[in-house]
């Protein structure tokens, strides 16, 4: 459905994009993992024909997206990273404002936005200025599906959201993949990626690796461990110290340690304890996407 | 068709709903026209005379009471020798004092008499409009007697043509409306495209079906029928509040009016094209566009006054032309064989900024 085809692209000496390939199938939820300033919006701007390439092309549905843009524009839901929507217009307004912008009307798609809408439509006359960050998340995405468009782009849809939204909002990305629509979706954060069919971590302008999240997980080789005990920060410098191991990350409350090989647990613990951390809790644990971004950054 | 309605109407309710435009559109046009039309009077009023006449014979007494009959100056004091002249001054007791010089009747009947006017410079512009006031009547007044024996009063007359009370309000109408619809068309606009692009919605409406015509389009109808609207407004405040005359055609009112508005409406455009947030364009607007137009275009200041520098810049000031314009119709009823030459210049650079703004208005980001 998109093709991303060693696509390059600086702003003066900096380079945004290098040499970026990515291939979404139809019906994929694609999603492109990375830090602020990695590179996403840029990329998703090009793809949406905003921006143009200094090298490489990219297709969409099978057209160019600089020679034939008008074809993408008619058929591509874009939700950028601020949020797109009026302020000073209620819910319906901006609805039937951006219906009628694709040439289109609420009524005549409302089957595919009923299920979000619904949850929308007790506050259909309140200003979007006063939604919360997740309503005016759900508006925007009806906002950018209200003309049954083939592809979703959502930059970084789910920042600045609560988590109970975050979720509901990953449920309706499921199903509106299930109504046979692409999206394309970025987010910074980590616990997203494992939601998507296939991703893409991006850092610095480069794909660092894209594949789906087990394939991408699958190739952390080296053995990981996940400690716990009562003050993390002491704990993290005292393990920085010790030579087998490879790296020690924070990881919520927990911290997360890449040894070179297997780690000899027992000597550890007796070796931590002489340093006067008794409460020490470590165990072998599954890496996660994060686990090996963290990894491919070093 | 039914995208462009749905543009107009989106439009009218960010204006309605934005205390601060409707600030700006409603608010600031009655405040420039009570402003200009009230307190910045450039015209004289009941100015305190005082008079050191030193003849005191039938003709400077004569004259003197002409000088008052007028309501124009109001008589303060009569002063007893030169040395008081100085102290009325610094006492700010008069504007003028009129000094007639001893054997006065004797002296005008010989066709040599003198007086002096000599006036409050420090308000340099009420100096000469009292005194321009005195001269005249004084010229009036000696008139009565014979051609012969005339005055010599220092400076020359002054004569008004097309205002002879020299009344600002009718010259600052004309200014405002100038003001208002540059205001209106061109800062608005260029605000709220900037909007756009600070909310995301430029984003979202540039990856639609719509052409990018259609964009500006919906942008600039709205702030060009307001811009009318408010120019109607201020014209209906100066005609009945002010009995401001509109000696021309109303058809040509409207017609030039249109071509100042457009050329406003391109300038915006291309200000919006230019500014990425609505406190850039606020900013572009205020220091490209209002100063010049406030100062520089003829509304306040003459042009013709300038140093050649700034006369020659102010050419490039669309606002100048269209004051040229306003004032033709409005005050000496002039038709198109008169200010043929303004509207060319206008028409050209609405043409050329039309131009630049159309083309800078990308299809895309950058």
């Amino acid at each position: 459905m998109i093709t991303v085809d060693h696509i390059s692209k600086r702003y003066g000496p900096v380079e945004a994009l290098k040499d970026v390939s990515i291939s979404v199938p139809r019906g994929e939820l694609f999603g492109l993992i990375g830090p602020d300033g990695a590179g996403k919006t840029t990329l998703f701007r090009m793809v949406v024909t905003l921006l143009l390439a200094d090298s490489g092309t990219i297709t969409f549905d099978g057209h160019d997206v600089v020679s034939d843009y008008r074809h993408v524009r008619r058929n591509v839901g874009y939700m950028p990273g601020t949020f797109s929507l009026y302020q000073d217009l209620s819910v319906r307004e901006n609805l039937e404002f951006f219906a009628s912008v694709f040439q289109t009307t609420v009524k005549k798609n409302y089957d595919l936005i009923a299920d979000i809408y619904g949850m929308l439509e007790p506050f259909a006359d309140r200003r979007a200025g006063a939604l919360s960050g997740g309503m005016k998340q759900k508006l925007a995405l009806c906002c950018a599906l209200i003309h049954k468009p083939l592809v979703l782009v959502l930059d970084e849809p789910t920042t600045g959201v609560d988590a109970v939204s975050r979720r509901e909002f990953w449920e309706m990305l499921k199903k509106l993949k299930a109504q046979g629509i692409t999206i394309l979706v970025s987010t910074p954060y980590m616990d997203e990626a494992a939601l998507c069919d296939r991703i893409g971590l991006l850092q610095d302008g480069k794909l660092l690796r894209s594949g789906s999240p087990q394939d991408i997980t699958a190739n952390f080789d080296r053995p990981l461990y996940a400690a716990i005990c009562k003050e993390p920060y002491p704990l993290l410098l005292a393990l920085r110290k010790l030579p087998e191991l490879d790296s020690v990350f924070p990881f919520g409350t927990a911290l997360h340690i890449t040894a070179k090989e297997q780690l000899d647990l027992p000597a550890l613990h007796k070796e931590l304890a002489r340093q006067g951390f008794s409460d020490v809790e470590l165990q072998p644990i599954e890496p996660g996407v994060e686990d090996l971004f963290m990894h491919l950054m070093q | 068709m039914k995208t462009f309605r749905a543009f107009i109407h989106k439009e009218f309710l960010h204006i309605l709903r934005d205390r601060r435009t409707l600030l700006v559109l409603f608010g600031m046009p009655v405040l420039q026209i009570v402003l200009f039309g009230y307190a910045i009077n450039t015209e004289v009023k009941e100015a305190n005379v005082a008079v050191l006449d030193q003849s005191r014979d039938e003709r400077s007494v004569s004259l003197v009471n002409a000088l008052f009959s007028a309501n124009w100056f109001r008589p303060v004091e009569t002063l007893k020798s030169p040395a008081d002249i100085d102290r009325v001054f610094k006492a700010g007791k008069a504007k003028m004092v009129v000094e007639i010089g001893p054997d006065f009747a004797k002296r005008f009947a010989e066709g040599r008499a003198q007086i002096a006017l000599i006036a409050d410079a420090s308000d340099p512009n009420t100096a000469k409009v009292v005194t321009g006031y005195a001269a005249q009547m004084i010229a009036q007044w000696s008139r009565r007697f014979s051609t012969e024996h005339t005055v010599e009063v220092l400076p020359v007359e002054y004569r008004m043509h097309y205002n002879p009370e020299m009344k600002s309000v009718f010259l600052f109408v004309p200014g405002v409306i100038t003001v208002i619809l540059m205001l209106v068309s061109a800062m608005l606009t260029s605000i709220s495209i900037a909007r756009e692009k600070e909310h995301g919605t430029m984003e979202v409406m540039l990856v639609s079906p719509l052409r990018p015509g259609m964009i500006v389009l919906g942008k600039a109808v709205p702030y060009l029928v307001l811009s009318l609207l408010n120019a109607a407004f201020v014209l209906v405040i100066g005609l009945l509040l002010f009995g401001v005359p509109m000696n021309g055609s109303y058809l040509l009112l409207l017609l030039e009016g249109l071509l100042f508005i457009l050329t406003s409406l391109s300038l915006g455009l291309l200000f919006s094209t230019i500014a990425k947030t609505q406190q850039e364009a606020l900013m572009l607007s205020l220091f490209v566009l209002m100063m010049p137009t406030i100062l520089l275009s003829g509304f306040i200041f003459p042009t013709s006054s300038m140093p050649w520098a700034l006369r020659a810049f102010s050419n490039i000031i669309p606002a100048k032309h269209f004051i040229i314009i306003l004032r033709g119709i409005m005050l000496k009823g002039n038709g198109v064989a008169v200010l043929w030459p303004q509207t060319l210049v206008l028409a050209g650079m609405c043409t050329v900024l039309l131009g630049i703004s159309i083309k800078k208005f990308n299809v895309r980001l950058q």
